[in-house]
């Protein structure tokens, strides 16, 4: 087990247009982009736990070749609603850090 | 983009190459509803206004299209003018003649009712109800053009196109598509283009080169040390698209899904195998809208003793001040919104620190319909936020308040009102297209 902030080479996260955020994981390899991807703790149902969205909205891309695993879905509040803290999502990847990878 | 400089070494690197136009994109919503709702630039005019000269000088040295879209960050009406007046200043300041074409893209409400009616305009996700109402609520609303209207310009003599809205894609795709150039790699280049420099290893280093032929392109960075690679390149997709395999455009899906890239060497990157798919047409809108006033208070705390017992705090504060704004100021639960944000503890990451925070700042958000009433909550919310105690027989504490009126005044409140497609039957439906020729010897 291992904390994914730990392990990823590099993760940001931005808005999508107004409406969606990205968060792109950059991995170091084939085999971390593996674990990565893989993981049961990136699944759409704890991604959608995690950030308080609907499973449903979850969408992840696999991108082996770069070894990038991509995650997109509807923001929590539209950016520059009243309850949007963070306007261009920049620091929506932060709650990922912290999860525990197998 | 426009205004965020592009170094001048670099871009006369990229001049010397003689491409066949200039492109550039003016704006985006990335800075959230204000622009639009106000019609205004987020980036100053000086470094517009710099920017912008530098690329009209090239313009007429290359007399080549220079094409700027999204004018004036959302590109309203009012930014198209905005950028036109600033480039009218600039050919008159360098002694430059060009034909301008100012490309609009601002729709109303009542423009857009009867396609609401016919059934025209259909939900993006996630989807957001759409009714006459809404569309009246939007205080500015602009459609993303494709390249066509673009295109048309440049096909009737213009020089310089500012266009409203655009795709970021359509400034730059223009010109190739015109040409005959492939869609698939058309797009795909400029798709890759339209940060500039973020497709390249040094991102800071200014802009780049696309060269697009019957079966890709080739892109390379305009400045000399930078690089692009395979992996700069094709990573690219991924910022800020929630797909980063299948892009829509105005009547077109670009899938890159089979793209590959090669190094031609260690600068410039070759991509083939890019695919467009022709779809309906569709112009996508947005659309910002006023929604009420705010005040802010920041207010800071440090005691370690109330820290350890924050959450506590706040939620007896928030009790307090609630009670008061309805018993005191007479003001229903719905005529107000309050919130806080602790920055230090959890206003941006919800998940929890092991233990208390060294120091909170502590941010009172007041939403109110007017401005006036913001601040007056605001100001009732002062003296508790200034001396509100831990335990009820506490003697007085006092935070820490940065400045005198505590209260901030942040404005009108706007907000995105639309995520919305609506058909079209020709491309420029929703563009209007006005000529003038600028920096012209006036005769006496």
């Amino acid at each position: 087990m291992a904390e994914l902030g730990a392990i990823a080479k590099y993760i940001r996260s931005k808005s999508a247009g107004p409406f969606w955020v990205t968060i792109d994981i950059f991995c170091h390899d084939a085999d971390s982009f593996e674990r990565i991807a893989g993981s049961p703790a990136l699944a759409p149902r704890a991604v959608a736990e995690l950030y308080g969205v609907s499973e449903n909205g979850v969408r992840q891309y696999r991108l082996p070749s770069i070894h990038v695993f991509k995650i997109s879905f509807p923001r929590t509040a539209v950016q520059g609603s009243l309850g949007d803290v963070d306007s261009h999502a920049g620091q929506y990847f932060v709650p990922l850090l912290s999860v525990e990878i197998d | 983009m426009l205004g965020a400089g592009c170094s001048d070494e670099a871009f006369q690197r990229g001049v010397s190459l003689q491409p066949d136009c200039l492109a550039i994109d003016g704006g985006s919503t990335d800075s959230g509803p204000h622009y639009l709702g106000t019609g205004t630039s987020k980036m100053t005019r000086q470094a517009t206004k710099h920017d912008l000269r530098q690329m009209m000088l090239a313009r007429d040295r290359l007399g080549v299209p220079l094409l700027v879209g999204s004018c004036g960050t959302c590109g309203t009406d009012s930014g198209v003018d905005w950028m036109a007046d600033i480039a009218r200043e600039i050919a008159r300041e360098e002694g430059l003649t060009a034909r301008l074409a100012l490309v609009y893209s601002e729709v109303t409400a009542e423009q857009l009712m009867p396609l609401l009616d016919a059934g025209k305009i259909d939900a993006l996700d996630p989807a957001l109800p759409l009714t006459r109402e809404r569309l009246l609520e939007c205080d500015h609303i602009v459609g993303l053009l494709g390249y066509e209207p673009l295109a048309a310009a440049i096909a009737e003599g213009a020089d310089i196109i500012l266009s409203g809205r655009t795709t970021d894609t359509a400034v730059l795709a223009a010109v190739p598509l015109m040409q005959g150039f492939p869609a698939g790699a058309a797009w795909h280049a400029a798709k890759t283009a339209e940060c500039g420099g973020l497709c390249t290893v040094h991102t800071r280093l200014g802009g780049v080169m696309m060269t697009i032929d019957a079966d890709g392109f080739d892109i390379e960075p305009l400045h000399a040390a930078n690089q692009c690679t395979p992996y700069t390149v094709s990573a690219h997709l991924l910022y800020e698209n929630s797909d980063p395999f299948r892009l829509r455009e105005p009547g077109v899906l670009l899938d890159a899904s089979d793209a590959e890239y090669r190094a031609l060497d260690d600068r410039i990157v070759r991509v083939t195998r890019s695919r467009a798919e022709v779809m309906p047409y569709t112009i996508k809108l947005e659309g910002s809208g006023s929604a009420g006033y705010r005040t802010m208070i920041f207010s800071a705390i440090a005691d370690p003793k109330l820290l350890a017992r924050f959450d506590e705090w706040l939620g007896n504060l928030e009790a307090y001040l609630r009670a008061g704004i309805s018993r005191v100021m007479g003001i229903a639960e719905d005529g107000y919104a309050l919130e806080f944000r602790p920055y230090g503890k959890n206003a941006i990451n919800p998940v929890p620190a092991a233990g208390p925070p060294h120091e909170v700042g502590l941010m009172t958000l007041v939403w109110a319909p007017t401005q006036q009433l913001a601040t007056e909550i605001a100001k009732y919310c002062n003296p508790m936020l200034l001396h509100f105690p831990l335990n009820m027989d506490d003697p007085l504490p006092s935070f820490a308040f940065p400045f005198s009126p505590a209260e901030v005044e942040l404005g009108c409140h706007y907000e995105f009102k639309l995520n919305h497609v609506v058909h079209v039957e020709r491309p420029d439906q929703l563009a209007r297209t006005r000529f003038e020729t600028i920096g012209e010897a006036v005769h006496g």
